[in-house]
């Protein structure tokens, strides 16, 4: 394909429906997307959701790509547009050459005429009023419904939905009937009505085996899940509250004791924020691997406990799913606005390891690693991921788990350790590596310590002294440095001969690439460095070192990664170039490709 | 403050408890507080109480907040593990320890400043868990540490070192506590430590959450004229309700004990509390009636003590949790991992 076509294609393509929330759309939009994904193409499903229970606007985009592009695509080709309220919007967001299709019970044809696209009416309120008669079926359906017109337009393979319905609802008959009736009315409507399929259209593929369809907050609570995390404490908020749902979904199942039938998990719905990374810090300090997830404003709340967390050195794990902020900001949209809150939470000198996953298959593999730092670092590990990342579904790679896996529970005396030793210091560097000893309460009374966030010398006692003070704090220095050495790596795609490099984070990697092979087509080649973890360490510094001019790429106004490599890096300012995205939707790849060529148009005119 | 250290030598005559261990085991380090504080009373009240129940030191944890009080785990129990949390938030930390490990006895020691105002919603949720910890309050209503402003616990009327008198209602623990379903609510006056000590073994046998709100008068800030949390103005207020007597398990009530009007309440693990009323009206066991009594009794200026409620019958935050009766923090790895297979059991559902 060529990469700076914006033509829909076979197996390349955008759908979009616009609906009202509370409706009961999503499992409407997820078999749509399903099928997508059982044919064998590429798909991602994005929802752009509002911070509400019922009745206002809603949006589903599912993007189809042969290529396995999976960011955003910035182009709608064709629109489903169920809701009143937003179809001047609606029909205005159709690409130039795309198909519009309504719910024409209401026939709205002076409203939504627009010269260069299709508009097609499908009565599903009356088809599915005729059909069904209890009122929360007959809205119910109409999704349903419009799924068989899709079905029809685009060719999907109607075996392959057959299935889906069955694994819905093959429990209960008389749903299943229903949802298969009211596909139907759809399909057959369109194929009776409109030439089907369309010019651009669904063919099977075999690109997708080997493959899940997940979301972040599933994939992270299963990291916590598999690295062995027994203790939660947790509050909700959007857009993180799934991380939890799904943790205590799968540990219910998966930690079940046959010895005991008991679930080997705690889960401790906190009264708020800052009682929930209490919890954990208490869990950890007694030995028991911790986390949370927050999103937020639930990060600005932890911030006390967080620089406890870093002073006293107790492992903790937090799962930020970053939503748009400042303030309440935009709860159901992504961003990745948080990386200098955290990457300094709380007051005095505090900084915190950070883990950037970049889809929900790092996220599972990075929570997971995020409980081995956090206790061979005795500090706290936050992980970065976004609503995007978090709430959507993506395509990754299955998961996989070594069964040879040992937790890495880092320095702590055992009780055998205890007795040899003559007398223990909770704060001694004896390894030189910044990294101090600690021992669990209960196991052997010579580990006693006092844990304290006042001034402490390195043998754990109260301080005021200002020599004693400064070792401890230059010796948890020293244990940054060595952080530096154990945090992954970032993902480095550098051929040396590019002059231009691109540096980026999280789940912009995806708009990234698609965005670099625009790039490449068009002439203008670039090296990629992502950044998955802070500290940044010495592969940062050499990509940096090697490239003359550097995009810096992520969600957010303030050029905020960009703001940590100058502070935490030895480059110069004008090298490192701020390309942003931050309205709250996705970034997409042309959003990118526009700031970069826009930069070097700038640097051509000069 | 005192300035000289006691040595840590054991005088062969001193008693033993069932450990081998003398009390001078459950001391900690020196107190750095004022010479006089009601604090230092209650410090040496707990070393007796765990003393005498025989509590192995490392198997207790200690927690506190941020003031005076919350200084004071560092003054007992030397051998024990300590946490000194941030300002209002010991009750999170410790129900995160306690969801980790359920064997071991969690103390708390908290403010009325620490509690009542920037923790009073950690200590409410606390008490709804029914978290199993002892948590006391040692009260003298005003912020030591910050040289004396009020807390939320200074009475109408009560007058500050400077003068200025305090004219916001205050909030009672014990009333709070009792109105939540609290299951161990107590008063005590660290100037009594005959009946302090009873009560914090109580309460430390005590399968939930033990309240005990200790008078403690601060000596620097609020021992004047005029204060209504001073030495003087608590032993001229002070009316127990209902003495508290602690009897370990298989032991024989005596007969003195049993004498008069007395209850016997039986904790999870086998001993009692005998609970001597004053009035003969009082029923420890009964919600509404301990709440009626403390606030008719208050409101004629009398400092309420004793065990003034007990319930037992509660389930703790891990039964209504349902977690093992095994400490979460020493379930093996192998026990918690559900390997690839788990792993592929759930992708399935992915596809």
């Amino acid at each position: 394909m060529n990469p700076m076509s914006t033509q829909p294609a076979n197996n390349d393509f955008t759908v979009k429906i616009a609906n009202v929330n509370g409706t009961g759309s999503a499992s409407a939009n997820t078999l749509l997307m399903k099928a997508f994904f059982r044919m064998g193409i590429p798909v991602a499903g994005k929802n752009y959701f509002p911070s509400n229970i019922q009745g206002l606007p809603t949006w589903y985009e599912i993007r189809v790509s042969r290529d396995g592009y999976i960011c955003r695509s910035g182009r709608i080709d064709v629109m489903v547009a169920m809701n009143a309220q937003t179809y001047r919007k609606d029909l205005a967001d159709v690409a130039p050459g795309g198909y519009l299709i309504y719910d024409s019970t209401w026939p709205r044809d002076r409203q939504l005429a627009r010269g260069d696209i299709t508009v097609l009416g499908v009565p599903l309120a009356r088809l599915c009023n005729e059909r069904f008669t209890r009122a929360r079926e007959r809205v119910l359906m109409k999704n349903i419904a419009y799924v068989g017109v899709l079905a029809a337009l685009l060719d999907l393979d109607l075996e392959v939905v057959k299935g889906l319905l069955r694994e819905s609802y093959g429990a209960k008959a008389q749903l299943l009937d229903a949802n298969q009736a009211a596909f139907d009315l759809g399909y057959d409507y369109a194929r009776a009505n409109f030439s089907c399929p369309l010019p651009f259209r669904a063919q099977a593929m075999g690109a997708t085996s080997g493959h899940i369809m997940i979301d972040g907050n599933t994939t992270a609570a299963l990291g916590a899940l598999f690295a062995g995390a027994t203790v939660v404490g947790w509050y909700p908020i959007t857009p993180s509250t799934s991380v939890i749902d799904a943790f205590k979904r799968h540990a219910e199942r998966l930690r079940k004791d046959p010895q005991t039938g008991r679930t080997n998990v705690a889960i401790i719905q906190a009264e708020d924020e800052l009682a929930a990374i209490g919890m954990v810090l208490g869990a950890s300090w007694n030995g028991a691997r911790s986390f949370t997830a927050t999103s937020g404003p639930g990060v600005s709340l932890m911030g006390e406990f967080l620089g406890y967390g870093y002073f006293t050195e107790i492992p903790a794990v937090l799962v930020n799913v970053q939503r748009c902020g400042p303030s309440t900001g935009m709860p159901t949209r992504t961003q990745q606005a948080d990386i200098m809150a955290c990457a300094y939470a709380s007051h005095g000198d505090t900084r915190h390891v950070l883990l950037f996953p970049a889809n929900p298959e790092e996220a599972f593999y990075l929570t997971a690693e995020a409980f081995n730092l956090a206790e061979r670092l005795q500090t706290p590990v936050i992980v970065l991921t976004d609503l995007d990342i978090g709430m959507n579904d993506w395509m990754c790679r299955d998961l996989q788990w070594d069964d040879a896996y040992q937790p890495d529970r880092g320095k702590v005396m055992s009780a055998e350790q205890l007795e040899k030793i003559e007398k223990f210091h909770r704060y001694l560097d004896v390894d030189h590596d910044g990294i101090p000893w600690r021992s669990l309460p209960g196991v052997h009374a010579k580990g006693a310590y006092f844990t304290r966030g006042s001034g402490h010398n390195m043998y754990g006692a109260y301080t005021e002294d200002a020599k004693e003070y400064q070792d401890v704090v230059d010796r948890l220095r020293r244990k940054w440095d060595t952080a530096a050495t154990l945090v992954p790596a970032p993902e480095v795609d550098c051929s040396g001969r590019h002059r231009v490099g691109i540096i980026s984070v999280g789940s912009c990697d995806g708009a990234v690439r698609e965005a670099r092979a625009r790039l490449a087509a068009s002439g203008v080649g670039t090296d990629y460095l992502r950044v998955r973890a802070f500290p940044f360490g010495q592969a940062v510094q050499d990509f940096l070192d090697a490239h003359e001019r550097i995009y810096v790429v992520e969600q957010n106004r303030d050029a905020q990664l960009r703001a940590l490599l100058l502070l935490e890096t030895r480059i110069e300012q004008t090298r490192l170039v701020p390309v942003l995205h931050y309205d709250g939707l996705p970034v997409t790849a042309a959003s990118i490709v526009d700031g970069i060529n826009q930069d070097m148009a700038k640097g051509q005119a000069a | 403050m005192s300035y000289i250290a006691k040595p840590k030598v054991v005088h062969p005559g001193l008693p033993r408890n069932e450990l081998g261990l003398s009390l001078r085991d459950y001391e900690g380090g020196m107190s750095t507080l004022c010479a006089g504080c009601g604090h230092d009373s209650i410090t040496a009240a707990l070393v007796q109480a765990a003393f005498e129940l025989s509590i192995p030191p490392h198997r207790m944890a200690k927690l506190s907040g941020i003031g005076c009080s919350s200084k004071t785990p560092a003054y007992f129990a030397s051998a024990s593990h300590g946490f000194n949390s941030v300002h209002g938030r010991m009750a999170s930390v410790a129900t995160g320890a306690n969801a980790a490990n359920n064997e071991l006895t969690y103390i708390g020691v908290s403010g009325d400043g620490d509690t009542l105002s920037i923790g009073l919603g950690q200590f409410c949720h606390a008490i709804r868990r029914n978290l199993n910890m002892l948590y006391i309050i040692e009260n003298n209503g005003v912020y030591g540490l910050t040289k004396g402003q009020f807390s939320a616990s200074a009475d109408v009327g009560s007058k500050a070192k400077k003068g200025e008198v305090n004219q916001q209602p205050p909030i009672d623990p014990c009333l709070l506590a009792l109105s939540i379903g609290c299951t161990f609510v107590a008063r005590s006056f660290s100037g009594d430590k005959e009946h302090l000590v009873p009560l914090l073994k109580a309460g430390i046998r005590h399968r939930g959450f033990a309240m005990i709100d200790v008078i403690s008068p601060c000596v620097t800030f609020n021992d004047h004229e005029g204060s209504t949390k001073s030495y003087s103005f608590t032993r001229q207020h002070y009316q127990p309700a209902v003495y508290a007597d602690y009897v370990p398990p298989a032991q024989e009530i005596r007969s003195g004990q049993a004498a008069g009007s007395v209850q016997a309440v039986t904790m999870h693990d086998g001993s009692r509390v005998l609970l001597h009323k004053v009035g003969a009206d009082y029923d420890a066991t009964d919600r509404l009636a301990a709440f009626g009594y403390l606030s008719r009794h208050q409101a004629g200026g009398a400092i309420v003590t004793g065990l003034l409620f007990i319930d037992e019958s509660q389930p703790d935050m891990h039964e209504v949790q349902g977690t093992p009766a095994e400490p979460l923090n020493s379930v093996s790895y192998a026990r918690l991992n559900p390997g690839q297979r788990g792993l592929d059991s759930i992708q399935a559902r992915f596809r």
